[in-house]
């Protein structure tokens, strides 16, 4: 439940970087996701430009996250944000105010900034963050109610960097959907991330960038489906001592009768 | 019986291919275009001008190789000077994984070391520790080649009429061939432009035989050597439709990537700036679209010198097909060369 709203897949996708709008279509009928983001910033400058891309991403009739990709900047941020309500008609925008530039990790400063300033202004604000606990209280109080931290920074397909983080931030935000968002390379990662209780995963180039797309994009979606299933099912703890399935005290022995 | 009458309208690389083909099929052929000289307004003339189908399949659809690899020997014969010194891909040390990416998802490639990129490109020698090597590759200077279609057309009586904006509906001719790239939105609703931005520079201290592409996570580029010390760096893809000029990031991207590739590029003259919009359909791949007695040849998208031969043949197969109905084209010698 995203601000309201009840989806029924757990994957949301991104939509740069397809070999063709084409190729993205067919992969997202495939991946099942009911959202899409779309970068406002690298497809259109600073203008209203990137119009035929955008028609195109609307004309599908997905609910679409825009999401401010490459700002450097609360004010850009800001900024693009508006531009993305007036052009997708949505108050959702998924808040990326990046602090590098080469490993694109956030700048959690100016994210809670941004994020406070939207909110009050009536977006829902889709923050992407770190896993750290006390940024994400502080979205939580700046308005945000997603968290969306990151695996492992952008296009890196390192899969979940930090578990422990993100299974303790799952433990003390139990009412706030999380999802993880960015550094997911191969299905079993997003599995991962849905067996730790996440509400969903994003995920962008291990679809696009991936030999064949549109299969990659199915494989995710069974994935999350497998992980959701698990999580619900609730799964074993690991331990360290082997704990038979069958008991063997006073077990019957046959033979030597 | 008077030879059939077709109009090219629009003077880019496709335009300029298609009538070339028609011409060399026999067919009378005239060719206008709105810029008033060739290359004006024309997207083929900020071309990187790469014949690279085996590197582009490391982001597009296996038909591009499929259509862009007769295409090297298409250029070669009707524009000599076509550089058939392969190409080079290479990455920094800590994008080697790209490198490999690279590879698993092309063709017809060899690994270079330390020792095989010095002997192919002494100027790069010990800055990379791997290589790919795509011997079969490509390039010319995009310029140069579509002025020598514009002489060949000429050579062969073919009129090209600049400055002049002809109406589709206007156009009186048998078969009119629309090759107005982006201009033909009017008439191709799901055609769209994709911005790439491009950097000319001069670099006397340089020297490169074949474009090296660079890898990147997110801005991955080529240069493209023009000769006379003169360097293409390109290019961008923004799934905008914004023209205008080259914006600071942009150029900031492609500059420093050469500098990356080589200091020297460092002291490099920026000679040019420039930035245009292809023209591409939802699948990236061109296409030839019949209405009537006109042919839509269009959505070259970032192929355009790639692609143009193949464009150019299936105009001409479907023009020869609407003009002769009734004749076997199989029995027809241009059509056996083609």
């Amino acid at each position: 439940m995203f601000y309201g709203v009840e989806l029924s897949s757990r994957l949301l996708l991104g939509t740069a970087r397809y070999p063709s709008p084409a190729v993205l279509e067919r992969a997202i009928k495939a991946s099942g996701a009911e959202v899409v983001t779309v970068s406002l910033r690298r497809e259109g400058g600073n203008t209203r430009s990137g119009q035929s891309f955008w028609q195109f991403i609307q004309s599908l009739g997905l609910r679409v996250l825009p999401n401010t990709a490459g700002c450097h900047s609360v004010k850009e941020a800001v900024t693009t944000a508006h531009m993305a309500r007036e052009l997708f008609d949505t108050p959702w925008i998924k808040l990326e105010v990046i602090g590098d530039a080469d490993t694109l990790q956030p700048d959690v400063f100016g994210l809670v900034e941004a994020a406070r300033i939207l909110a009050q202004d009536g977006f829902a604000v889709f923050p992407y963050t770190t896993e750290d606990l006390v940024v994400a209280d502080r979205l939580v109080e700046a308005g945000c109610r997603v968290l969306m931290p990151w695996g492992a920074p952008i296009g890196s397909a390192r899969g979940l960097n930090n578990v422990y983080g993100l299974k303790s931030l799952r433990a003390h935000f139990p009412d706030i959907p999380l999802v993880v968002d960015a550094g997911l390379g191969v299905p079993s990662h997003a599995a991962a991330a849905m067996e730790l209780g996440y509400d969903a995963v994003l995920l962008n180039t291990a679809v696009a960038e991936a030999g064949d797309p549109v299969e990659m994009a199915r494989a995710f979606a069974l994935a999350v489906e497998a992980g959701r299933a698990a999580h619900l099912a609730r799964p074993l703890e690991p331990r360290d001592m082997a704990q038979p399935s069958t008991p063997v005290i006073g077990k019957a022995v046959l033979g030597g009768v | 019986m008077a030879k059939p009458t077709t109009i090219v309208i629009g003077a880019g690389v496709a335009g300029l291919a298609c009538a070339l083909e028609l011409a060399e099929r026999g067919l009378a052929v005239e060719v206008v275009e709105r810029g008033r000289v060739l290359g004006e307004g024309a997207c083929s003339w900020m071309a990187g001008g790469m014949l690279a189908p085996w590197c582009e399949r490391a982001t597009t659809e296996p038909k591009v190789a499929e259509w862009g690899a007769p295409s090297i020997a298409w250029w070669v014969e009707r524009f000599p000077d076509t550089v058939r010194q392969g190409s080079l891909v290479v990455a920094q040390p800590r994008d080697l994984p790209d490198l490999t990416r690279f590879a698993q998802r092309t063709e017809r490639f060899e690994w270079l070391d330390v020792d095989g990129i010095a002997a192919r490109e002494p100027d790069l020698s010990g800055r990379f520790r791997r290589a790919l090597f795509f011997p079969g590759e490509a390039h010319l200077d995009p310029r140069r080649a579509l002025a020598m279609l514009a002489q060949r057309l000429r050579d062969r009586g073919v009129a090209i009429r600049f400055g002049v904006e002809l109406a589709l509906q206007d156009a009186r001719a048998d078969v009119v061939v629309d090759c107005r790239g982006l201009a033909a939105r009017d008439a191709l609703p799901d055609l769209r432009g994709v911005r790439g931005e491009m950097v000319v520079v001069r670099a006397p201290d340089v020297s490169l035989q074949r474009p090296v592409r660079m890898l990147h996570p997110r801005i991955p580029l080529y240069i493209v050597p023009r000769g006379n010390g003169l360097f293409m760096i390109g290019a961008t893809m923004i799934e905008s439709e914004r023209r205008g000029p080259v914006s600071v990031r942009s150029a900031v991207e492609l500059l420093n990537a050469a500098y990356a590739l080589h200091p020297a590029f460092g002291e490099a003259e920026i000679v040019e700036l420039g930035a245009d919009l292809r023209p591409a359909f939802p699948d990236n791949l061109p296409d030839v679209r019949r209405s009537g007695h006109v042919l839509h040849a269009n959505g070259l998208f970032r192929h355009g010198f790639l692609l143009a031969p193949a464009l150019a043949r299936r105009t001409a197969d479907a023009a020869l097909s609407m003009l002769q109905p009734e004749t076997n084209h199989a029995d027809l010698p241009e059509r056996r060369r083609a």
